[in-house]
């Protein structure tokens, strides 16, 4: 039996996010892969382990087609698999709903064809479960997953398939991409964060040129937003938001317990701090004990570089 | 808050602000008494028991007054007291305090309970509702309402206000909650007491009160070490003698220790740390050997009234009547307050019942004479002497004379020792104290302060105004930072105040989001200039069952 | 238009859970409980389109213990014409849940459905999905803001990377983000109104839906502790670790 991942692309590049899930998918075996949307089959023929990719190029972007396209061929599967991703979360469990399965998402781990590793409580705690359903189907946290990479050495065939079945009446308007050149907390890939050690509000903006080279989001210590240096939208915490990014920098806070409910799945958390006992440090892989108004600006230097 | 606002009015018979032992004690006496009256509870906890910290060894005697079938109604006293103990620590050892139940009779647990005071407060929620009583968690009394020279009822806190004090999306704004009386039963250093204490002049005569701050942990233990009912206490270490302080350790519930420590807040050193000093009396043999192999589940932190008998004020006044530590019913020599308030809770009840029986405003006076007649006013007479003796004499001396006053006097002795001062006049300059090197956390038997207060659940809306400010901000620097170099960052037991240098002068930081509620602040700054007002309903700790 | 609203107790947000002794689950004796957040904004945006004229009566349901009732006055409290609880001691997973679900909604024949995009326990962020799956109605899932006319309901939905809009024909589900509102406190005289309002209990075994798990909750821990790593000495080692050895720049 075959995996199905739902991918999607960016132009006609494959999104991050759909690389490692087909990665994560590949522990059950074959994988096909099915995408959206005029563009990117290319790209998804050359994901590694990929054996065929079904393209819907002109099934529109919403849910009820989608999973109305999915839940037709699912008898083809053993495992249903998408990135943990806005569009994978409105979009799988609706499949499940149509195929009358229980949908296991965000998972961080698979111990087996069964068997999968969830957070629960805001990550407070893991779960495993093992789900009874015939056909699994899963959304997968791309942070926890290696992308798979792209090969040029035998792309995938590339089937054509159009979406035949009645769907409930929905219309895609638009979606309007969001201006602002920093990308979302929750979704960024990098986060830089800022605690009271910034002193000020007007001191936060040091952290802008640092974020702007990274691609980085700007986040915020609970400290920092009741100092009133920060808007609460900013705060990453237990209270604020839940943030898992590729690379965490923690710049002047102290690394409260809130803290570290927020951000402590990074993958690579660096802390800059004046104080070699914050407790920061005992979650950070890279740890440089500093005056943070000389750090910033040396790190935007050598970024530059 | 603005006079401007239009409050919507709602009329009781009886509105009681608090819902702890003694607030919902007499909400129930109330309408066991009155079936047909109003009575409104108002807490401003996000549920009833979300605020309540205490030991707790209960007494059953008030339990058994308001309820004789407390056991088949399921009440939560669950683990009887088994075996006791009282220790004198010195650094490294523990020395126990031969027949203590017969030197202080009044100190013996037999027949006594460890239970979770915040599960039966729930418990007490639960049959007072029952009763009728109407409760609602969640809002706080911000303010008194008082008309012609009388208490009217409360003024509920306005929901909805941003930090700048302006109206928010979601504004409510606070109601009058009108009373023919009202019963206040805020615990300790109560907002609204403490005004009306002030208004009607309640404290003219009595000593000060004086007040302790316990801190306390819930921690779960292998089942091969827990002894259900174990019950020990202890003085001595780490507090020197003329500093008092002690703890308790509680084995109950399931698998369930109870850990806590209380500082007497008339300490003088400005050094000391009641979180530090918590902290590391675990360190110590006869306290690790119970806790070492369990994990810590909550902590909390409230201040207590400790002046007992010679600080009650006046209980009655035009329009209400106060109870519980409102008043400082505490017995400090048993070290024990729930009976207590559950027993002035139902005092005042039967007198607020007589007076609600008159036509028009009337004061529920006949309140201190039931009192003078209960056996609360014998219990607290007696242990009069001993919370004094220790202020005056020291730790050593004073527990001299509290087993002369217990075994020749029996608590009757002809005289009466009074408390001198407040305790926030205690207080030393920085440069008279001598620092306290404590040792730092490891982790496993002690933490630090941000991980413990993590555990209380403690949370406030972000976009409110800060419920902690400083009445007069130019006296901190000369007198908090220059003369005692800031105890408020020390005796806060969940880090609200942090001095912190900036530009090469010091400041005062205040994260009110982490406030727990003890009132420790209010009671001893050293010049009173910390003002304590509710944040918005349903803020603060929220201690689970178990605490 | 009548809109339901379902909502869930869960353990209070400010609570931090506590995982059990034995590994089998969250420790949820004796702890704060309250309606999830995500609900509470569903209830709002419910009472403001009835504020609009958009609908005429709002439905809460809940599906849980006899315990959860609270969760539906408060949602009374705040709006809502009346409360069912529909009762069972079972721990219910979403596919369950909106199996339930789907019952009350073809008895009581909405306009609209408007629910929490997720519970803050279990994190599953799957009920309405399922459920407008079940109903075969369409989806407004995440939703940043709606506006109803014309028998559609337009959602912006929060998506990656931006927000996107889908007009929906009605009856459907939608479910709710965070900045959807700010829902209202609910006040006392409405605490009070509440209390009289209806509710309505229905053994949740006589609604003839299977609603057996189909997940077997293998062990529940707590995340590993993150291990303290190395101390860098200048900006300069710390970004060369960062590209060569961490490879995260």
């Amino acid at each position: 039996m075959t995996t199905l991942v739902l991918i999607e692309a960016e132009g006609a590049a494959i999104k991050k996010a759909s690389l490692s899930a087909v990665a994560a998918a590949r522990a059950f075996g074959a994988v096909d892969v099915l995408l959206i949307g005029a563009h990117g089959a290319q790209e998804a023929a050359r994901i590694e382990g990929v054996t065929r990719v079904l393209h819907a190029d002109s099934t529109p972007h919403l849910a009820e087609s989608i999973a109305a396209l999915i839940a037709d061929r699912a008898s083809d599967y053993d495992h249903i698999v998408s990135a943990a991703t806005a569009y994978g979360k409105n979009v799988l469990p609706r499949v499940a709903g149509l195929l009358d399965v229980q949908p296991i998402t965000e998972v961080v781990e698979i111990i087996d064809a069964n068997t999968f590793v969830r957070p629960i409580y805001a990550g407070s705690a893991l779960s495993t479960v093992r789900s009874r359903d015939a056909i699994k189907v899963l959304t997968v946290r791309n942070a926890n997953f290696d992308a798979a990479s792209l090969s040029d050495a035998a792309p995938a065939p590339v089937e054509a398939i159009s979406a035949a079945v009645e769907v409930p009446d929905a219309e895609y308007v638009g979606i309007e991409l969001t201006h602002s050149d920093r990308p979302e907390l929750e979704s960024a890939r990098v986060v830089i964060s800022g605690g009271r050690g910034l002193k000020d509000a007007a001191n936060f903006k040091l952290l802008e040129p640092v974020a702007d080279k990274l691609g980085a989001a700007i986040g915020a210590s609970r400290a920092a937003v009741d100092a009133g240096f920060a808007p609460n939208e900013m705060q990453v915490g237990q209270t604020g938001k839940i943030v898992a990014p590729e690379l965490y920098i923690a710049v002047g806070l102290s690394g409260a317990i809130q803290h570290l409910a927020g951000m402590k799945d990074s993958r690579v958390i660096v802390a800059v701090n004046m104080d070699p006992e914050a407790p920061i440090f005992s979650v950070a892989d890279y740890g440089l004990v500093g005056d943070l108004f000389e750090v910033l600006p040396q790190l935007k230097a050598e970024l530059g570089a | 808050m603005s006079t401007q606002i239009e409050r919507e009015e709602m009329e009781f018979d009886v509105v009681i602000v608090g819902g702890g032992p003694a607030g919902l004690s007499a909400a129930i006496r109330l309408r066991q008494l009155m079936p047909e009256a109003t009575v409104c509870l108002v807490e401003k906890g996000s549920e009833i028991g979300a605020h309540i910290v205490s030991g707790a060894v209960i007494e059953p005697r008030a339990l058994a007054e308001l309820f004789p079938d407390w056991q088949e109604r399921g009440a939560p006293l669950k683990t009887p007291v088994t075996e006791e103990k009282v220790l004198f620590l010195t650094g490294k050892r523990g020395f126990s305090i031969p027949f203590i139940d017969k030197l202080m009779p009044a100190m013996a647990n037999h027949g006594n309970y460890v239970v979770s005071l915040g599960e039966v407060c729930r418990w007490l929620g639960a049959q007072a509702e029952e009763l009728g009583v109407e409760i609602y968690p969640g809002f706080a009394a911000a303010e008194p309402f008082i008309e012609d020279g009388r208490l009217c009822g409360i003024i509920t806190g306005d929901m909805g206000v941003n930090r700048e004090g302006e109206q928010g999306p979601n504004f409510a704004p606070g109601m009058i909650l009108r009373a023919r009386q009202t019963i206040l039963t805020e615990g300790v250093r109560g907002s609204i007491s403490q005004r009306v204490m002030k208004q009607f002049n309640l404290r003219q005569g009595v000593d000060p009160q004086t007040y302790g701050l316990g801190i306390k942990e819930v921690w779960e233990i292998p089942a091969e070490k827990h002894k259900p009912g174990f019950v020990q206490h202890s003085f001595g270490w780490p507090m020197d003698d003329g500093t008092y302080g002690g703890a308790w350790l509680y084995h109950f519930g399931e698998n369930l220790v109870s850990y806590g420590f209380v500082t007497g807040l008339d300490y003088s050193n400005t050094w000391l740390s009641p979180f530090q000093e918590m902290q590391r009396l675990k360190t110590h043999p006869e306290f690790a050997k119970h806790l070492e192999g369990g994990r810590r589940l909550i902590y909390g932190a409230r201040a207590l009234s400790e002046g007992g008998f010679q600080s009650l004020p006046r209980l009655s006044f035009p329009g209400g009547v106060l109870a519980g530590d409102s008043a400082g019913f505490l017995n400090m020599p048993k070290i024990k307050g729930t009976h207590t308030a559950m027993k002035s809770g139902m005092l005042a009840a039967e007198a607020v019942a007589e007076a609600l029986g008159h036509e028009g405003p009337c004061e529920a006076t006949s309140y201190t004479r039931r009192f003078k007649s209960s056996w609360l006013f014998k219990e607290l007479f007696e242990a009069r002497n001993v919370r004094p003796a220790f202020a005056l004499w020291g730790n050593r001396l004073g527990a001299l004379y509290a087993g002369i006053d217990s075994l020749i006097f029996r608590g009757r002795a002809p005289w009466t020792l009074h408390f001198r001062h407040t305790d926030h006049e205690a207080l030393k300059p920085a440069d008279q104290c001598k620092p306290i090197a404590y040792p730092k956390p490891d982790g496993t038997l002690t933490f630090d302060l941000t991980s413990s207060v993590f555990l209380s659940g403690t949370n406030h809306e972000e976009d409110q105004p800060i419920h902690l400010k400083l009445r007069d901000p130019s006296k901190w620097l000369p007198v908090n930072w220059n003369i005692f170099r800031s105890p408020e960052s020390r005796y806060c037991p969940a880090g609200v105040y942090e001095a912190l240098e900036e530009n090469s002068t010091m400041r005062l930081q205040i994260n009110a989001q982490n406030c727990v509620h003890c009132k420790t602040c209010d009671i001893k700054d050293p010049t009173q200039n910390i003002d304590w007002c509710v944040p918005e309903g349903a803020g603060g700790p929220n201690y689970p069952v178990g605490m | 238009m009548k809109i339901v609203v379902p909502v869930k107790r869960v353990v209070d947000y400010n609570i931090k859970p506590r995982v059990k002794a034995d590994n089998s689950g969250v420790d949820t004796q004796g702890v704060k409980m309250s309606m999830n957040p995500f609900d509470e904004i569903a209830v709002e945006e419910a009472v403001r389109l009835r504020e609009k004229g958009a609908a005429s009566e709002i439905v809460v349901v809940t599906i849980g213990v006899a315990e959860a009732q609270p969760v539906l006055r408060t949602a009374m409290a705040m709006g809502a014409d009346r409360g069912i609880l529909v009762q069972t001691d079972a721990d219910l997973e979403p596919l369950a849940v909106a199996k339930l679900l789907k019952v009350i909604i073809d008895r009581e024949n909405p306009g609209l459905v408007v629910m929490g995009k997720q519970a803050i326990d279990d994190d599953m962020n799957a009920t309405g999905q399922i459920l407008a799956a079940r109903l075969n109605w369409p989806q407004g899932t995440f939703a940043s803001s709606v506006a109803v006319e014309d028998g559609r309901i337009t959602v912006v939905r929060e998506a990656d990377g931006g927000l996107e809009t889908v007009r929906l024909a009605l009856p459907a589900v939608v479910t709710t983000d965070l900045r959807l509102n700010e829902p209202r406190y609910a006040t006392m005289p409405n605490i009070m109104k509440a209390k009289k309002k209806p509710l309505e209990t229905i053994a949740a075994d006589t609604l003839g839906v299977d609603i057996a798990p189909r997940l077997e909750v293998v062990s529940v821990v707590e995340p590993p502790v993150r291990q303290a790593g190395i101390k860098v000495s200048s900006v300069a080692e710390l970004v060369g670790k960062l590209r060569d050895e961490a490879k995260v720049i």
